[in-house]
């Protein structure tokens, strides 16, 4: 009972504290110049975020582009093909991807994924397209668990009525299993995206952090979340309330999206 | 007569246990075949042989043969797809997919892609009509199928198989859930059916049984005990046990 208020007053503490912090500055300087400002030079009093949140939904996008397919095709051959042993096998190998730690992934980035489109495609590698790659590995598990939740509890009368009506198993698979789990799948992919806006770590390893909006994939960038930690720490007066904004922001992101997930979610509890 | 279904000898065993003993039943075109029993007797187990859901089980060893129209389905290379196209099924428990009535009906048929709108309407009309639920449910043919209640759904997946047009009919206890009015339609429905269709009805219910059977097979623990006209098993029996069974003394 304790310690679930508690988790709920943390809740409250990090709401009060980033609004706190991160609202006077919306009044002083006005909402509009700070989201859909160009310019990010905070200590001559120009606070725009404009190209973080078009590059923090780019790469989220990217993401959910590159990991959405390989999370759902694992999970429906979790569900629907592994055997048992299989299924006992690779469920725990999924929950380890989730368990590394996101630097890991950004160095894995650094050193394999970023020279390799600088070499082929040109650009300085650090881009869009390195970070939606390295992105959309890390929310394969997230997809790819609770996308496999909402397979598996897709009644087993429905692929036998299916079947028996003369469909084959992959005509079974897409006419019938993934329509029935579909507001679950649906619900992964933007719990997916929550997790890929709200990546810090990685992404400030592979993105590049220039501050302007990327026009190619091949255009470094800045996100939202890179833009406070890489500045907090030297941060002060407006500065720092201006990142505290950039947090406001990038909480109000996030809790749709999860308002979202959840609002699918129940749809389908009561559909 | 002509024989559609011959089963021959047939054994199956899951694991070590032994589930069918050896089972010879030839099926005629045309009729309705009751098969009944008490549970773990090995009839629904024999219904699955016959539209090769069996392959979906682990660990299933079968000897013997099954002939549809003289082509072994056990042990030749049956397409089981296309065979599924020809042996329709109903299920014990009413199992619509979640989409709209009219949905359900044209699952089947829009597998094949190969039919028009216009004959696909006229197709879900005439399968509704058949199994005696067009009245009830023309007028909302767009609603969810899981809105209907159980004896219409149960209706629903007898329209869903007729839609393809099979030529064996199988109902795996259809009514063991429904009322007795619903019961009645299905039985009515059936009786029309046996014109075009050969029907396997495996049912706890001696009572209906009796009612919607031309023949009947008694299963028990996995031996077919008897098997006969169902006038002349039902008023003579010629084993004992059958006759204790359809009296209701076991089962």
């Amino acid at each position: 009972m304790v310690s679930a208020f508690s988790s709920l007053l943390f809740l409250f503490i990090i709401f009060a504290f980033i609004l706190g912090e991160g609202l006077p500055l919306f009044y002083k300087v006005g909402a509009g110049k700070i989201i859909f400002g160009f310019t990010w030079a905070p200590t001559k009093g120009f606070f725009g975020i404009f190209p973080m949140i078009i590059s923090s939904y780019m790469v989220t996008l990217g993401a959910l582009i590159f990991g959405a397919p390989l999370a759902l095709g694992c999970a429906t051959y979790l569900s629907e093909y592994a055997s048992r042993k299989m299924k006992m096998f690779l469920k725990p190998a999924l929950e380890l991807l989730a368990g590394i730690p996101s630097v890991v992934y950004g160095f894995l980035g650094v050193v394999y994924v970023v020279p390799l489109i600088r070499e082929y495609l040109g650009g300085p590698g650090f881009s869009i397209l390195a970070t939606s790659v390295v992105l959309g590995i890390m929310i394969l598990p997230t997809i790819i668990s609770i996308s496999f939740d909402s397979l598996m509890s897709v009644p087993q009368t429905y692929r036998e009525a299916s079947v028996a009506m003369g469909a084959t198993k992959w005509q079974t698979i897409y006419k019938v299993v993934l329509p029935a789990a579909q507001s679950g799948i649906l619900a992964s992919f933007i719990l997916g995206m929550g997790r890929a806006v709200g990546e810090t770590m990685a992404v400030i390893m592979v993105a590049g952090n220039a501050l302007r909006i990327p026009m190619s994939l091949l255009d470094p960038l800045r996100t939202l979340t890179s833009n406070i930690a890489l500045e907090l720490a030297y941060a002060a007066g407006d500065h720092r309330s201006a990142l505290f904004s950039t947090g406001v922001v990038l909480l109000i992101i996030i809790m749709l999206l999860n308002f979202i997930a959840n609002f699918w979610v129940k749809r389908k509890v009561a559909g | 007569m002509d024989v559609k279904v011959a089963i021959q000898q047939l054994r199956l065993s899951f694991g070590k246990k032994e589930v069918l003993k050896g089972i010879d039943l030839d099926i005629v075109k045309n009729r309705i075949y009751g098969l009944m029993g008490p549970s773990a007797s090995g009839k629904s187990t024999l219904i699955s042989v016959i539209n090769k859901m069996i392959s979906f089980e682990d660990g299933v060893t079968m000897s013997g043969s099954v002939l549809l129209d003289g082509e072994d389905i056990i042990n030749g290379d049956i397409d089981e797809v296309s065979l599924r196209k020809r042996i329709g099924t109903v299920f014990a428990t009413p199992t619509p997919l979640p989409r709209s009535i009219f949905e359900n009906v044209a699952f089947g048929p829009r597998l094949n892609n190969s039919t028009s709108r216009a004959e696909l309407h006229a197709l879900v009309e005439q399968s509704l009509r058949k199994s005696f639920l067009w009245d009830e449910v023309k007028d909302r043919l767009q609603e969810s199928a899981m809105k209907l209640s159980g004896g219409q759904q149960q209706r629903l997946c007898l329209a869903r198989t007729l839609a393809l047009n099979p030529e064996i009919i199988l109902l795996d206890e259809p009514c063991s859930g429904l009322d007795p009015i619903s019961t009645a339609k299905i039985e009515e429905a059936l009786a029309e059916l046996k014109d075009q269709h050969t029907i396997i009805l495996v049912s706890n219910n001696t009572k209906q049984i009796a009612r919607a059977t031309d023949f009947v097979a008694f299963f028990y623990l996995g031996e077919l005990i008897e098997f006969g006209a169902t006038d002349k098993v039902f008023t003579t029996p010629a084993v004992r046990m059958t006759e204790e069974y359809i009296q209701g003394k076991f089962g």
